[in-house]
C-alpha cells in the first residue's frame, strides 16, 4: 500500500534553489572573460597554464579526497575556481609545471590537510602564490611578458619565453621610479585607460580591471557577494595611495594604485572567499580596510612591489576574530531574571 | 510606492504556492466512520476523560477535562459512541493517548442560534471562552484563555490579529477572512471587552488583496468610538506571521526572550481563533473543528476543507479522491515549519492547519555539504542568531556551548536551514543542541 512510500525529515521541507555548485560556476563563468582577454594580450601560453592549474587543482582534489576518505567533491565547483586563481596570479612567462605544484599547495595542504572545504584558514589560491614565489622567486618575479599591441596571439608559441621578460608597472616604480614608469607608460590619463582595459604586463588574470569589475558586480546583482569587502579594499587603498604614495602627503595617484596589481582581482575575488574572510558584515568592512592598510604597508615600505596576496593572506586567520567581536544583533535579549540568582 | 510594514531583519521569500486552493471555497467534509481524537491538543496538561466506554455522545457534548493544570475542555466532534481509548499516531511525540469516538450516521448535524453578547462581563466571556476549548489555531496551541487574561502588572493596549498566514501553500485563514469577516470583526470586539482595551490592529500580507478589502469593509461596517478596529498591510515576508515579528512590524515593540507579548501591552490572536471565539460566544459552539488546505501537487483534489477534529489522515486522501503517483513527502503544517509524517493515521487537532502532499520537485532533499561560512544563515535569521555555529559545534560534538548563540531563542522557522547553499539541516542542528544543552 502507500504506507513507507514517503519521506520523512525535519522542516523545513522546501529549499531555496541555491546551491553551492551553483555559486561556485557562476564565480567560474565570471572568471572566464578576464582569462579570454589574457589569451588575447600574452598569448595561448596563459590558457595552457590555466587549464594544466585547473586540471591539477580537481586531480590533486579527487587525490586528496580518496586518500583521506572522504567523499569525492569535485563537482561542486571550488577547485576549478581555485585552479583558476592560481593561474590568475602568476605571471604568463612561467614554466607550465609551476600552476601543478601550486595545485598540490592549495589544494592538499592549504584545503585538505585543514579539513576540507569550510575549514581551510587561508585562501588556498593565495597561499600556493606564497608558496610559489619563495620556492622559485625569479619565475614568479620576473617572467613578465609585454602586452601584445598587434593581437598576434599565438606568435609566442615555440619561443623560448623568458627571452622577452618586463617589468610590472608596480616592480617599475618601486624599482626605477615614477619617471621610468611615465617614460614607458605615458602620463596620467592615458595609462589609465590602458591598465583599467587590461594593456599592461601583469599576471594572467589581474590585467583587465574592466572584465574582473564586470564579473564582481555581476556576482553581487546574484547576491553572492556582498558591497562590503570590496569597497573596503579598494577604498581604503585608493585613500592610503592618495594620502602617503606620493613623494609628499595626499600626492599619491589612487587611480594608478587601484588599477595597478592585483587590487581588484583580490578585492572582487579573493578577500571575500566565503571561508576565510568574516561573515558578519561591520567585521567584513574592517577585514577589508586591515587588507587595504596592510597592502599599501608592503608596497610603500616592503621590498616587494606587489602587497595584496601577503596582505589577504595575513587577514585571513583574523576572520574568526572578527566574527567573535561583531555579533549579529540579536532581536531582543532576555529580560534579566526577576528574585536574584536561580 | 507606498513601503510596505514588515520586520528589519532577516526572513526568507519562499514561492508562495497559495494559487493551488487559494480560489477554492470552504468545503464541509463528510463525517468520517471514526473520529481519534488527541486528548493533550495544546500547549498544557492533557484532557482526561469524561466521558465511559460505549456512552453515547452528543455533537460538542463534553469529553475530556483537565482536572489539574494549564488546558481547556475537549468536546465530541460529532455525535457518535466512545468506541475506545488508546494511542493515536502524532506527527511530534510519535503517539499520544486519544479518544475514538465511532459516529452515528444518523446524526443530523447540530444547530446553534445566535444570541447577544453585550450583556456578559468580561469574566463571563472569559468563562465561556475556556469552556468552548479554545485553543491557539495556527499552530502552537496556546490555551486562549490565559492569553486573554494577562498578568495584571503588564497593562495591555493594543490587540493585534494575525492575517499574515506567511507559510507557503496554506489558505485556510484567507478563506476564513474571505467568508467570515464579520464574525472575525465581532469576535474582535468580544476579545477587546475582555481585555477592556479599544485599539485592534489585523495584519495582512500584501498577496491577499482580496482578504485585505473584505476585511477593512467588515472593520468599518463595525466601526464605533467604542472601538478602533483596522486593517494593515505588510510585506509578503516570511516569517511575518511569527508573534514576536508582527509585533514589531505592527508597533515597533520588541518581545524580550522568554517573555510573553504582554510585556510590551501586545496580545496577539489568528483570525481563525478569534473566528473560534465569535462561535463560542455568539453561537455557544465549542471548537472542534477545523478549517484545513490540503495541498500540493501529491494530492489528486486540493481543497479548503472543514473537517471535524479526529479525522485521519487517510480519511481526507479517500474523500479527496486519492493522491498522485508523484507524491513524495506528506506535512502537517506549513512547508516551512511543518512535521513530516509517517503514517496516514494521523488524526487532524485543533492545531492543524494544513496537510500538504508534496511531489518530489516540490521538496528539495539534496545531500547536505560542509558549511562553506557564506553568512546567509546570519542574514535571514529573523532572531539575530548564529545558526551556522550552533550546527558546527553540534557537528563538533561541542552541543553544550551553543547556549552563547541563543539558541532557545530559535522558534525553528527554518529560514537559515531555506537559505543554505550547503543545504545543511540547520533546523535540526539546533533541535539537538537544545535537546541535549537542556540535560
Amino acid at each position: 500500500m502507500l504506507r513507507g512510500l514517503w519521506k520523512v525529515s525535519v522542516s523545513p521541507h522546501v529549499r531555496s534553489n541555491e546551491s553551492v555548485e551553483k555559486i561556485m560556476w557562476t564565480v567560474v563563468a565570471c572568471l572566464v572573460p578576464p582569462l579570454v582577454l589574457s589569451v588575447f594580450i600574452f598569448g595561448i601560453q596563459t590558457l595552457i597554464i590555466t587549464v594544466v592549474s585547473v586540471i591539477s587543482c580537481v586531480a590533486v582534489e579527487a587525490i586528496s579526497q580518496k586518500c583521506l576518505g572522504r567523499k569525492i567533491t569535485v563537482r561542486d565547483g571550488s577547485a576549478v575556481i581555485t585552479g583558476m586563481l592560481i593561474a590568475f596570479v602568476i605571471p604568463p612567462g612561467v614554466n607550465y609545471l609551476l600552476p601543478v605544484l601550486g595545485a598540490v599547495m592549495a589544494i592538499y595542504i592549504g584545503k585538505h590537510l585543514l579539513g576540507g572545504i569550510g575549514y581551510n584558514i587561508f585562501n588556498p589560491a593565495l597561499l600556493a602564490r606564497a608558496f610559489m614565489v619563495a620556492t622559485f622567486p625569479v619565475a614568479m618575479t620576473s617572467a613578465w611578458l609585454p602586452p601584445l599591441q598587434d593581437m598576434a596571439i599565438f606568435s609566442y608559441l615555440g619561443t623560448p619565453l623568458d627571452a622577452i621578460t618586463t617589468a610590472t608597472p608596480l616592480a617599475l616604480i618601486k624599482e626605477q621610479g615614477m619617471a621610468a614608469f611615465t617614460a614607458q607608460y605615458g602620463a596620467a590619463p592615458n595609462f589609465y585607460t590602458d591598465f583599467f582595459l587590461g594593456w599592461r604586463p601583469g599576471c594572467i588574470g589581474e590585467t583587465s580591471g574592466l572584465l574582473i569589475v564586470l564579473g564582481g558586480l555581476y556576482l553581487l546583482y546574484r547576491g553572492y557577494i556582498t558591497w562590503h569587502i570590496p569597497v573596503s579594499v579598494i577604498g581604503s587603498v585608493a585613500l592610503l595611495s592618495w594620502a602617503f604614495g606620493g613623494e609628499t602627503l595626499f600626492s599619491g595617484d589612487p587611480i594608478l594604485a587601484v588599477l595597478s596589481g592585483g587590487i581588484l582581482l583580490g578585492a572582487f575575488f579573493m578577500a571575500n572567499d566565503y571561508v576565510t574572510c568574516p561573515t558578519n558584515k561591520k567585521g567584513q568592512l574592517i577585514y577589508g580596510i586591515g587588507i587595504g592598510v596592510l597592502t599599501v604597508l608592503i608596497r610603500l615600505k616592503g621590498g616587494y612591489p606587489e602587497g595584496i596576496c601577503y596582505a589577504i593572506l595575513l587577514m585571513n586567520p583574523v576572520s574568526s576574530v572578527f566574527d567573535n567581536w561583531f555579533k549579529p544583533q540579536r532581536f531582543a535579549p532576555p529580560l534579566p531574571l526577576q528574585g536574584g540568582e536561580k | 510606492m507606498e513601503s510596505l510594514l514588515t520586520f528589519p531583519k532577516g526572513g526568507v521569500h519562499p514561492p508562495e504556492a497559495k494559487e493551488l486552493t487559494a480560489d477554492l471555497p470552504v468545503e464541509e467534509m463528510v463525517v468520517s466512520a471514526e473520529l481519534e481524537i488527541i486528548l493533550g491538543q495544546h500547549i498544557g496538561a492533557p484532557c482526561t476523560p469524561t466521558v465511559l466506554l460505549k456512552d453515547h455522545v452528543a455533537e460538542g457534548a463534553m469529553i475530556g477535562e483537565v482536572v489539574k493544570g494549564l488546558g481547556v475542555p475537549l468536546h465530541a466532534p460529532a455525535a457518535g459512541t466512545i468506541k475506545s481509548f488508546g494511542m493515536s499516531a502524532h506527527p511530534m511525540r510519535v503517539s499520544a493517548p486519544s479518544i475514538t469516538i465511532k459516529t452515528d450516521p444518523d446524526a443530523f448535524p447540530r444547530q446553534y442560534e445566535k444570541s447577544d453578547w453585550q450583556p456578559l462581563s468580561a469574566e463571563e466571556l472569559l468563562k465561556k471562552v475556556h469552556g468552548a476549548g479554545i485553543v491557539g489555531v495556527g499552530g502552537a496551541g496556546f490555551p486562549t484563555h490565559v492569553k486573554l487574561n494577562p498578568p495584571p502588572n503588564n497593562p495591555v493596549d493594543t490587540l493585534i490579529l494575525n492575517g499574515a498566514e506567511c507559510e507557503p501553500y496554506i489558505t485556510a485563514d484567507y478563506r476564513q477572512m474571505l467568508e467570515a469577516g464579520a464574525e472575525i470583526v465581532e469576535g474582535a470586539k468580544i476579545i477587546l471587552k475582555i481585555l477592556g482595551i479599544k485599539k485592534c490592529l489585523i495584519g495582512i500580507e500584501n498577496n491577499k488583496p482580496e482578504a485585505i478589502k473584505r476585511m477593512t469593509a467588515a472593520a468599518a461596517a463595525a466601526a464605533t468610538t467604542e472601538y478602533q478596529i483596522s486593517v494593515q498591510t505588510l510585506q509578503v515576508k516570511y516569517p511575518q506571521g511569527s508573534e514576536k515579528q508582527l509585533i514589531q512590524t505592527l508597533t515597533g515593540r520588541k518581545v524580550p526572550a522568554f517573555a510573553l507579548p504582554s510585556a510590551v501591552g501586545v496580545v496577539v490572536h489568528n483570525v481563525s481563533t478569534t473566528k473560534a471565539i465569535y462561535d463560542a460566544i455568539v453561537l455557544g459552539k465549542p471548537l472542534y473543528e477545523k478549517i484545513v488546505t490540503i495541498s500540493g501537487k501529491g494530492i489528486k483534489r486540493p481543497a479548503n476543507l472543514r473537517v471535524k477534529v479526529g479525522t485521519r489522515i487517510s480519511d481526507i486522501v479517500d474523500y479527496l479522491g486519492g493522491v498522485t503517483p508523484e507524491l513524495s513527502k506528506i506535512i502537517m503544517g506549513g512547508p516551512m515549519m511543518g512535521f513530516a509524517v509517517s503514517s496516514l493515521d494521523i488524526p487532524v487537532t485543533k492545531t492543524t492547519s494544513s496537510i500538504l502532499f508534496l511531489s518530489e520537485e516540490e521538496i528539495d532533499t539534496s545531500p547536505h555539504s560542509q558549511c562553506i561560512r557564506c553568512g546567509w544563515c546570519l542574514e535571514a535569521c529573523p532572531m539575530g542568531l548564529e545558526p551556522k555555529e550552533i550546527a558546527i559545534h553540534v557537528e563538533a560534538g561541542r552541543p553544550e556551548g551553543t547556549g552563547q548563540f541563543g539558541v532557545f531563542e530559535c522558534f525553528e522557522c527554518g529560514c537559515c536551514a531555506y537559505v543554505c547553499p550547503a543545504k545543511r539541516p540547520l533546523v535540526q542542528f539546533i533541535r539537538l543542541a537544545k535537546m541535549k544543552a537542556k540535560h
